[in-house]
């Protein structure tokens, strides 16, 4: 990347002409200046995005219909909540260890982080316990239904997060790796951990709106 | 030599079947007769320009077939040609999608003295029902069908009681008197369709879709069901037939209204409820 | 940049104003490359050299297969159709299974043959080759993506054993109707159908990550976006389409199964199936239709463009000249990306949505018009002055163009909104969508074939049995689907087992089908002399030399040629120029691979425009 150039002035290059092609025999071959797995990462958060807004407008467009009855918020929701929260916290203090080369803090900021989200998914699961057991189905209403689809969305993402945690992690540990790349990985994983707060504040927030 | 020729010829002949193959529309019976004039603008503009270009690719092909010796020319681009056809289609699209829209409009355009007709769609029927004297139709809901209330009407609703039910699948229309299709199904989706109408909507459960015309002409036309709703979509037809105000009199009188047929039933609860309800 | 670069790049400004005497080895100076070469995975054993390859051209031609494979049997099934509707006297088909068919014809051909055939199998194939990469970005989750598709088939041919058979719900699968007692199917083939499209959308996904950072990032030296062959960019932002678009089908699916399953109310609303009140209540169907169509119209562009892109170079290539307008031809492919996502309703005009939303659709669709015409006078005015080679990819090309212009500009029938109402749901729209996203494609697909195959098997294909299959397929395809059009006038109805005791269809509406069904079986049957073309040239072609067609692209200049693991030897390929130097003025051949250094081109002046 030799220079940054908007989206429109890329698109109208002529790429037939001498000075054009004096100019571009030297490109590198690459569009953007960062690894190819941060690229990756945000294709898929942008995949994702698209989902969860497709889940946004089918709840707020079936919300709308009389037959809607609200669900109750259990506090636990609000503790799982505080728990993603604070994973995210860490994960954002772990990098910047990773970044110093603290190895022990990083490491042991690491295993946090698995320990906070396997809790998260098991404090979702007790809020599904409570909830059919107080009669909640997803057959009784549909505002139960959504909570179940979203909680179920949210959780498989989360579980895809910890399989590259986990990954990430055993490769930090075993240093079978350069310190840039593991570097590279750890932030990956960081900021898949922000997106997946930010996809549950949002989720949540619907939820306890609506 | 000879693909120049075939697109030359394939041209030729797509002219030729339009103008004298024997598959062309049904008569119209309505007043949708200006929907036939969007299809037929569409067609001359779409129409030549198809010809334009088929027979442009066939006089390159011609001229321009391989020569060893020969070189193309080199032009990677021409913007006044350019910005000139996209000028040229942006008003041919323009001139294709305005009288559309205006004709759309008349569409959902319901005028103010069309009477209503209620269609009924159900896997796989069709049934009317007709506002009666008080010129409106009662209330439905999903869970008042059963036997002896075929249609749903909702019993406290005194609109209902004088609604007449036609449990068949043969609907007379007036001549010349614009009508309003309320579209209803009691299943999944359905479409009714009269070809000779030309107009079109879905059947929706839960909500009340609907449509206008004014029939042309007097004639018995058959009704297809345009929305795939399961295996018997294929046999899912009816009848409507578009009478002189006469005529239409004397099928009216045949009717029975929603309050005769549960006097009819054998279950006498329902009765009261609705005579109880006055 | 060095200083050192800005030195030799001044040396080489000014090889083209007196370009015959000068020729230093300076002009064709490149920066040393500041990335690292990309890692591959080395295959050790036989499973994961040819199975579980991680190799993208493998990859590409399993993809290819598998598709093809699935395919025929959707060309199976249409003969099926086709023949219980010109002779329904011969009573061999229930109505259940004629829906059935019908069905798995339409999402076959449109989900697993189309979209995994162009972005898998040439997308595999052609984005390593055609950048100029080693491979793909992600091997391991490519391979993934192969194989969950494979998963995703067999779960889709698995339904076709379970009770009840496979869903006879339509393509579309509109809610209530697909999982409620009066479709074939709606409790056992359903499920597998939706569980199928799940699998595939996820499998796509990671084929598609890789598609997306592999053209970003892993690109040659020199390689800038506006030297990539159209091809690339067709796929490439079919592929951006399709990111976008999947998760409304993977929403709309998983939202179904739960309403099938659980019996949950998202889509379904209280109602009465077959006499039998059931438990949902207050569901939208509507809100099926959206969701589907948010996916479903840019499908249509997910299979188109990277057609677009395929048939451009072939175009060029087989007619020795640049494509005329590169640059409109890209923003073409973008913007139609772009507005595919604002069109979506245009296939709900009567579904019973607000009937106010048809002047916003219509309105967007027929804006989308404009730029599809543009490729259209493109691809003509290509042809324009061009050296003309009626090789296979050619001819297959010209079909493209004819069936294709046929097709879009029915679209523009059935886009502008009042138009559509008498001729929605009538076999107008089959005829359509048939020519346009249909045959067209497909003969783009023939055509990629006949021109890629010596770059995979190193041998061309019999140029007889090819012409043969081109003038049966290209015919006999636009005698079924011209005339179908007609019967859409007429009025006759979609997806009707049987229609021809409606007064107000003719006899010679029955002809017609007859006609019809026997062009389908003609060639249906000569894509049995393609297939075997395929697998006989394999081995019994004549061997192609390097670079047969002889094209620009980067693809063809592989040291070894079919390439081998990791596609350019020891060194990745430097780019010098676009793909597009056909007959370029002054130059001694009438090509220039992109890779040709201008030492080696002295001569060849490009005039300014």
């Amino acid at each position: 990347m030799n220079k940054k150039k908007s989206i429109f002035q890329l698109l109208t290059e002529k790429p037939w002409e001498t000075d054009q092609i004096e100019a571009d025999n030297d490109h590198e071959g690459r569009t953007v200046n960062i690894t190819k797995q941060k690229l990756g990462l945000r294709t898929i958060m942008a995949a994702s995005t698209v989902l969860f807004s497709l889940f946004i407008v089918a709840y707020s467009d079936r919300m709308l219909v009389n037959d809607w009855r609200n669900m109750p918020e259990p506090w636990l929701l609000w503790f799982n909540t505080g728990i993603l929260i604070l994973s995210s916290i860490v994960f954002h203090q772990t990098t910047k260890y990773a970044e110093k080369e603290i190895f022990d803090k990083t490491k042991n900021c690491l295993y946090l982080i698995g320990f906070l989200a396997y809790s998260f998914l098991i404090g979702q699961l007790i809020v599904w316990y409570q909830l059919i057991n107080t009669g909640y189905y997803a057959t009784s209403n549909v505002a139960n239904a959504f909570f179940y689809l979203f909680t179920t969305i949210h959780g498989l993402h989360i579980i895809g997060g910890i399989y590259f945690w986990g990954k990430t992690t055993s490769k930090f540990i075993k240093r079978s790796l350069k310190k840039e790349d593991i570097n590279n990985l750890i932030d990956i994983c960081a900021v898949y951990w922000h997106f997946l707060l930010a996809v549950w504040l949002v989720l949540f927030g619907l939820m306890l709106s609506s | 030599m000879i693909v120049a020729l075939s697109i030359f010829l394939i041209t030729i002949g797509s002219i030729a079947f339009h103008f004298w193959s024997p598959w062309w529309w049904t008569e119209v019976a309505s007043n949708w007769g200006n929907m036939d004039d969007t299809i037929l603008l569409t067609f001359w503009i779409t129409g030549a320009v198809f010809v334009a270009i088929c027979f442009f690719v066939a006089y390159c092909v011609w001229k321009f077939s391989y020569k060893k010796e020969r070189r193309a020319e080199y032009k990677p681009e021409d913007k006044k040609l350019e910005s000139r056809l996209t000028w040229a289609t942006a008003i041919g699209v323009a001139a294709l999608l305005a009288p559309g829209l205006v004709v759309w409009n008349q569409y959902v355009t319901v005028p103010e003295n069309a009477y209503k007709v209620e269609v009924f769609a159900y896997q796989w029927g069709w049934k009317y029902r007709l506002p009666g004297k008080d010129n409106i139709l009662g209330k439905t809901d999903i869970k008042y069908i059963n036997d002896d209330n075929p249609f749903g009407l909702i019993l406290e609703d005194p609109n209902g009681k004088d609604d007449l039910l036609v449990d068949a699948d043969e609907l007379h229309v007036l001549k010349d008197r614009p009508v309003k299709f309320e579209l209803r199904t009691i299943d999944v989706l359905h479409n009714f369709y009269v070809p000779q109408f030309r107009g079109k909507m879905d059947m929706v459960p839960g909500i009340i879709t609907y449509y206008w015309l004014t029939p042309t002409r007097v004639g018995d036309f058959e009704v297809l069901c345009a929305e795939y709703c399961g295996t018997g979509h294929y046999a899912m037809r009816g009848r409507v037939i578009v009478d002189e105000e006469k005529d239409y009199k004397k099928w009216e009188a045949k009717q029975i209204t929603f309050e005769k047929m549960l006097a009819k039933s054998q279950n006498n609860d329902n009765l009261q409820l609705v005579k109880k309800d006055k | 940049m060095s200083d050192e670069n800005d030195h030799k790049l001044e040396a080489k400004s000014d090889y083209v104003a007196d370009a015959p005497s000068v020729s230093t080895p300076d002009i064709d100076a490149v920066p040393e490359a500041e990335l690292p070469d990309q890692e591959l995975y080395h295959s050790h054993s036989w499973w994961t050299t040819y199975v579980f390859s991680q190799d993208a051209k493998y990859i590409g031609i399993q993809y290819a297969l598998t598709a093809i494979g699935t395919g025929l049997l959707g060309l199976v099934l249409s003969w099926l159709m086709r023949i219980q509707l010109a002779f329904p006297g011969l009573g061999w088909l229930e109505p259940s299974s004629y829906y059935q068919f019908v069905t798995m014809h339409g999402m076959i051909m449109v989900v697993y043959l189309l979209t995994a055939l162009f972005l898998g199998g040439f997308g595999n194939l052609l984005i390593p080759l055609m950048c100029g990469a080693r491979d793909m970005a992600f091997p391991y989750v490519n391979m993934l993506s192969y194989w969950a598709f494979v998963v995703a088939v067999l779960v889709l041919l698995a339904s076709f054993f379970v009770p009840g058979g496979p869903t006879g719900a339509g393509w579309t699968l509109y809610p209530p109707q697909a999982i409620t007692a009066g479709t074939p199917g709606y409790n056992g083939g359903i499920i597998l159908m939706l569980i199928s499209l799940i699998l595939f959308v996820a499998g796509f996904t990671m084929g598609g990550l890789n598609y997306i950072i592999t053209v970003l990032q892993l690109r040659a030296r020199g390689m800038t976006l506006m030297r990539m062959p159209l091809t690339i960019w067709g796929i490439f932002t079919a592929t951006v389409l399709a990111m976008f678009a999947f998760p409304a089908l993977l929403v709309g699916c998983l939202m179904m199964t739960l309403d099938s399953l659980l019996g949950t109310s998202f889509f379904m609303p209280a109602m009465v199936s077959l006499g039998e009140t059931l438990t949902h209540e207050g569901g939208s169907p509507i809100l099926f239709q959206h969701l589907f169509w948010f996916f479903g119209h840019p499908e249509v562009y997910i299979v188109a463009l990277p057609a677009f892109g395929i048939v451009s170079d072939l175009l060029s290539v087989h007619s020795r000249k640049t494509i005329f307008g590169y640059r409109m031809m890209v923003w073409a492919i973008v913007g139609i990306g772009a507005l595919s996502f604002f069109v979506w309703a245009h296939h709900m005009y009567v579904s019973g949505m607000n009937p106010w939303f048809g002047f916003f659709f219509a309105t967007t669709t027929l804006i989308i018009a404009v730029p599809t015409a543009i490729k259209v006078y493109n691809w003509i005015l290509t042809l324009w002055r061009g050296n003309i080679q009626l090789s296979l990819p050619m001819l297959f090309s010209l079909g493209f163009i004819v069936t294709f212009l046929n097709g879009g500009l029915t679209g523009l029938f059935l886009g502008n909104v009042t138009v559509d109402v008498p001729l929605s749901d009538t076999y107008f729209v089959v005829a359509h969508f048939h020519m346009v996203m249909g045959i067209a494609p497909i003969l783009v697909i023939f055509g990629a074939i006949y021109h890629w195959y010596p770059l995979i098997t190193g041998r061309m294909m019999d140029e007889t049995l090819g012409k043969i299959h081109f003038w049966i397929t290209f015919l006999g395809s636009y005698a079924i689907y011209f005339p179908m059009h007609y019967q859409g006038f007429v009025g006759v109805p979609r997806r009707y087992f049987e229609i021809y005791d409606s007064p107000y269809i003719d006899t010679s509406t029955l002809l017609l089908n007859k006609f019809i069904t026997i062009a389908v079986l003609i060639v249906g049957a000569a894509q049995l002399l393609f297939l075997y073309n395929l697998f006989a040239s394999a081995r019994l072609g004549k061997k192609s030399e390097k670079n047969p067609w002889k094209a620009n692209s980067l693809e063809w200049q592989t040291p070894q040629m079919p390439p081998e693991h990791g596609n350019w030897g020891k060194e990745l390929p430097k780019v010098y120029r676009w793909p597009y130097d056909f007959s370029v003025p002054g130059a001694k051949e009438d090509y220039i691979p992109q890779n040709q250094p201008p030492s080696e081109i002295i001569g060849a002046k490009v005039e300014k425009t």
